[in-house]
């Protein structure tokens, strides 16, 4: 008596699992390759290494310094110290 | 590396437009899609501000909550980026978005809107970096060329400063310390959940 229930309940729960939500996790997107990993283009700045973290980051501060931050550029006497 | 962000300083800008054209000169964008642009406060009024708008790349961007294909991502920079070739251009972002950033270029039949376009930071998309297939589709990838945004680095006045969080916080601090008023930066609060930005200072000069 207890086997045709047991089989229902299975087949039940294997038809029901297919009817079940895909999992959404990451993204659709392509892999995107990290900037300091360099461009494939001859404009690339000079002064770092591609695929040197530290040093792409550090060229970069020093570019926001020379090209953003007038008193540092200029020496001005109010400037960072 | 911090993150990176965009800051205007309205007290500087002049609304001369040199970072829209600097934008749009070294993306190529097409007409009628504008990833920068200046918008004035108060026009014609004493007092008048402008300040340059794009996209803000926020720490919690709402265009990636509400995009129904998922094609946004966030690089370890903090720079938020897509894929146009999941983008379905419905325009959910442009509704989310609180600098109205995301662009849909209607150059097709009958003016349908295309996929979005914003601004990238200069960092490109999904392709190759520097690549051509990159640029036709994103414009130059800058970062990735150990450069900074093209509209920041182009600013006359050098009211838009873009980069590392940590460095444009700490020149656009020195700037208010030595000026002492000025300190309201329109949009950082909204982009990246400071409380503090945007209220101007006790005692500051108006």
């Amino acid at each position: 008596m207890m086997r045709p229930l047991t089989l229902i309940c299975v087949l039940a729960l294997t038809g029901l699992a297919a009817c079940s939500e895909k999992v959404q996790t990451g993204g659709g997107v392509k892999s995107d390759v990290a900037a300091y990993q360099g461009a494939d283009n001859p404009f690339v700045n000079p002064g770092w290494k591609a695929g040197d973290k530290t040093s792409w980051e550090q060229g970069l501060k020093a570019r926001a310094q020379n090209t953003q931050n007038e008193y540092s550029k200029t020496g001005a006497p109010n400037g960072p110290k | 590396m911090a993150r990176m962000k965009f800051v205007c300083d309205a007290e500087r800008c002049i609304e001369c437009n040199g970072c829209v054209t600097a934008c749009k000169n070294e993306h190529e964008v097409p007409w009628g899609v504008n990833r920068r642009r200046v918008v004035t406060l108060n026009d014609g009024v004493p007092g008048e501000k402008s300040i340059s708008v794009a996209c803000m790349h926020c720490s919690d961007a709402p265009c990636m909550a509400v995009c129904p294909v998922n094609c946004f991502y966030r690089t370890d920079e903090g720079v938020v980026l897509h894929d146009k070739d999941i983008c379905i251009g419905c325009g959910y972002c442009s509704y989310a978005c609180p600098f109205g950033a995301p662009q849909f270029p209607a150059s097709g039949t009958f003016g349908v809107r295309g996929k979005m376009d914003k601004c990238t930071f200069c960092a490109g998309g999904p392709e190759v970096n520097g690549s051509q297939a990159e640029f036709e589709k994103y414009g130059r990838n800058r970062l990735a060329e150990g450069k900074l945004p093209s509209c920041a680095e182009m600013c006359s006045t050098k009211a838009l400063l873009a980069g590392d969080g940590d460095v444009v916080a700490d020149i656009f601090r020195n700037r208010v310390v030595q000026r002492g008023k000025g300190a309201e930066v329109w949009g950082w609060g909204t982009a990246y959940g400071s409380k503090q930005a945007g209220q101007p200072p006790a005692g500051a000069k108006s």
